[in-house]
């Protein structure tokens, strides 16, 4: 792998791994240019990926080295649910490894259908909320959308619906087993008329671009993919990256601040150089790309404070890292009298896409979701969790532990969670990270017309176990979300510099050479599966970037 | 749990004893003659390990199939004392110490089940029960070279297969 020299000027720092950051490094070598990528993760096993443990205990309790998420006693947070209250410490996490959670991700990989990106003209906007266009159209990103999935390798049906959006190519790779979460889920959609397809996922089930398929193993969400079949940044992506020998990927890194001249250019990043004592470091580049994900990325820009940006770079219209969506759920779960055996395969089988769609006027609420059906636990997991219904502990616990064993399905439900301002990541006045930061606050409570959607899939969930033959079902209770997974919406692109951080071209409106690319772009939040939007937008971010660079001006 | 550790354990047994531990399991062996056949603990006395035995054989029973003793639970919580779960080992030493100040000094292990299963019920939202209880779970549950579910006997019982290769249909509902 090249090694640059901090002092070295590189044409691109890439802050992040993941699923932007990998997109972002990869076309940016590809074309020729220097980049660093800054990444505070380890290794993983990157390039030995067999080494990623299936071990369960192993992975409930890593060592330091073999962290493949952060760490909330160090990468602390604080969380709160109003401005009025005062945060408390939260157990926010994310992919903090090369690859970042693409390492580890559930892999659903959805693409938003087209009235996804002008929710405000399609459908209108509602008072407490920021609903709004993205200044980027379905048929602008949809070639970017076949590029991710092509070159990502992406696995689905090839189904024509009006609840897929169009694709002008087909998935690579037929869909992945449909496991008996997806057959109970057929049964269900024919007695209830709902449409009901195999999931699309990036994890490919055949070979692939020199991976292999998937071998269902059943180790999956929350684990590293020992046979790269699951289509990470750091096995679909770096390492092409990494070939040009244009690439330097550069770990235990951790960010710190992006730098700025006098005259408001991005100079480079300064970083904490864990291999050495967390000595700070300072990499020189000509433009850098911030990739942290939707709750690092804003923290960053506020964290980069400077005399000309002293409420945090690239936030002169102050809302970096407000609208923030973190994705809401909530559904059922019911008893099947034969096993399912859903530990084996990944995680999600098949997708029930019958409420993505808005219907304000049929249900009273705004927005919609893609409803999934899981009964995958390991064994740990599913002994802590206890049987349902049971004692936690003792005869009655073990007796209905073995009765339920493999017989029990979860519908997961990904739900349009609507932005609101007041909804934001910002700095903990108290608390810092154990670098000495300000550690990220987030502060967050659904608008009440999320918490009718979240009642609605409760009760729907319900509805489709019973008709799927559960002998019981029982219902969650409703659940806000408090950050975690899929968080977005913190750097809102737009034309307007005064209602939005980065530009269609994902350029901050006030800083000429940096991009902020990853689901802090989002304007509204989709049905809560980001990570093939995140790629498609990084796509196309990549693709005006690197034209915009080759005439030596990223200005765009 | 080392080797050397499951040697001792099956010698202990004497020639009988891999028979013994894959037979059927008898409720009615007797705590004691389970706490002359441990030895060999890394954090625990064997006091202690009798009582924590004890403890897990009530979270997780051996009834018609095997327990907790049986998968060797008391062996993963030893271990896990003093590796993963270092950090608890203050929450061990506090409950068993209270404990015995609520037996009136008499060891736990040698209580009745029914004034064992009593107790635990009064301690039951205790940190210290909700640690042992977490421990005998995942002591039933992780992987046997961690020390407990003994020739994955937990696993068994959960119907759990670790061959980590898999191919459709994987249940009863997706057969085509």
């Amino acid at each position: 792998m090249k090694k640059f020299n901090p002092s070295e000027e590189v044409d691109f720092v890439v802050i992040g791994s993941g699923a932007a950051g990998g997109v972002m490094a990869k076309q940016l070598a590809v074309a020729g240019f220097s980049v660093v990528v800054m990444e505070q993760g380890s290794w993983g096993a990157y390039g030995h990926e067999q080494d990623y443990t299936k071990d369960e205990l192993s992975n409930r309790f890593p060592t330091e080295q073999d962290m493949l998420i952060s760490d909330p006693k160090k990468q602390r947070n604080t969380f709160r649910r109003n401005a009025n209250e005062k945060a408390m410490p939260g157990t926010h996490s994310y992919g903090c490894v090369v690859g970042g959670g693409t390492i580890t991700y559930g892999a659903s990989s959805w693409r938003h259908l087209p009235y996804e990106f002008n929710e405000a003209s399609t459908f209108g906007t509602m008072a407490g909320t920021g609903i709004a266009d993205w200044p980027v159209s379905y048929d602008e990103i949809e070639p970017y959308y076949t590029q991710a999935e092509w070159e990502i390798g992406i696995s689905g049906p090839n189904i024509k619906t009006p609840l897929i959006a169009p694709m002008s190519k087909p998935y690579p790779c037929q869909p992945l087993p449909l496991k008996s979460s997806g057959a109970l889920m057929m049964k269900a959609a024919a007695k209830l008329n709902l449409t009901v397809t195999p999931n699309v996922a990036a994890i490919i089930t055949e070979p692939y671009n020199g991976r292999s398929a998937c071998i269902n193993c059943g180790m999956c969400s929350g684990y590293g993919c020992q046979v790269k079949a699951r289509s990470s940044s750091a096995v679909a992506l770096l390492p092409i990256a990494v070939a040009t020998g244009n690439c330097e990927i550069r770990v235990n890194s951790y960010v710190r601040e992006i730098t700025v001249d006098a005259s408001g250019r991005a100079t480079g990043v300064t970083y904490f150089d864990k291999a050495n004592n967390n000595r700070e470091v300072f990499q020189k580049a000509k433009c850098v790309v911030l990739s942290a994900n939707g709750t690092e990325t804003p923290r960053l820009l506020l964290l980069s404070k400077s005399n000309r940006f002293q409420q945090g770079l690239a936030n002169s219209s102050g809302i970096v890292g407000k609208y923030l969506m973190s994705g809401n759920a909530g559904g059922a779960s019911g008893l099947f009298s034969d096993p399912l055996n859903e530990y084996k395969g990944c995680v999600t089988g098949a997708a029930v896409l019958s409420y993505v769609p808005n219907d304000v006027k049929g249900r009273g609420w705004y927005g919609g979701g893609r409803m999934t059906a899981r009964g995958q636990m390991s064994p740990i997991q599913y002994g802590l969790a206890g049987p349902h219904g049971a004692p936690s502990w003792g005869a009655g616990y073990k007796k209905a532990l073995i009765e339920q064993a493999n017989r029990r399905l979860t519908m997961v439900n990904f739900i349009s969670q609507l932005p609101v301002e007041t909804n934001t990541v910002d700095l903990d006045p108290e608390v810092k990270d154990a670098w000495g930061l300000p550690a990220m606050r987030i502060t967050s409570t659904s608008h009440e017309n999320d918490f009718k959607a979240m009642q609605f899939f409760i009760d729907k969930s319900a509805e489709i176990l019973k008709a799927a033959g559960a002998h019981e079902v029982w219902m969650d209770q409703i659940s806000d979300s408090r950050g975690g997974a899929h968080a977005r919406g913190t750097c809102r692109m737009g034309d307007n510099p005064k209602s939005s951080v980065v530009n269609k071209y994902h350029r901050a409106h006030d800083v000429p050479n940096l991009f902020v690319v990853d689901g802090s772009s989002f304007v509204t939040g989709g049905r809560n599966h980001p990570t093939m939007t995140i790629s498609a937008l990084a796509y196309r971010c990549a693709d005006h970037l690197v034209k915009a660079a080759k005439t030596g001006n990223v200005t765009i | 749990m080392s080797d050397s550790r499951r040697n001792f354990l099956i010698k202990s047994f004497g020639a009988s004893g891999a028979a013994w531990l894959t037979a059927n399991w008898p409720a009615q062996v007797a705590a004691a003659e389970k706490a002359q056949a441990m030895g060999n603990f890394t954090y625990f006395t064997r006091e202690q390990a009798a009582d924590v035995d004890a403890i897990a054989a009530q979270v997780y029973p051996s009834d018609s199939t095997p327990g907790a003793k049986e998968a060797q639970v008391i062996y993963f919580i030893d271990l896990a004392l003093v590796t993963f779960a270092q950090d608890k080992q203050d929450i061990y030493a506090k409950g068993l110490a209270d404990l015995s100040t609520k037996t009136g000094g008499k060891r736990f292990a040698s209580l009745s089940s029914a004034d064992q299963i009593a107790l635990l019920t009064s301690i039951e939202k205790t940190p210290f029960f909700r640690t042992v209880r977490d421990h005998t779970i995942m002591g039933m549950f992780a992987a046997p070279q961690h020390g407990g579910n003994y020739k994955k006997m937990g696993w068994a019982q959960i119907g759990f297969d670790d061959s980590l290769n898999f191919r459709a249909p994987f249940g009863a509902y997706d057969k085509a």
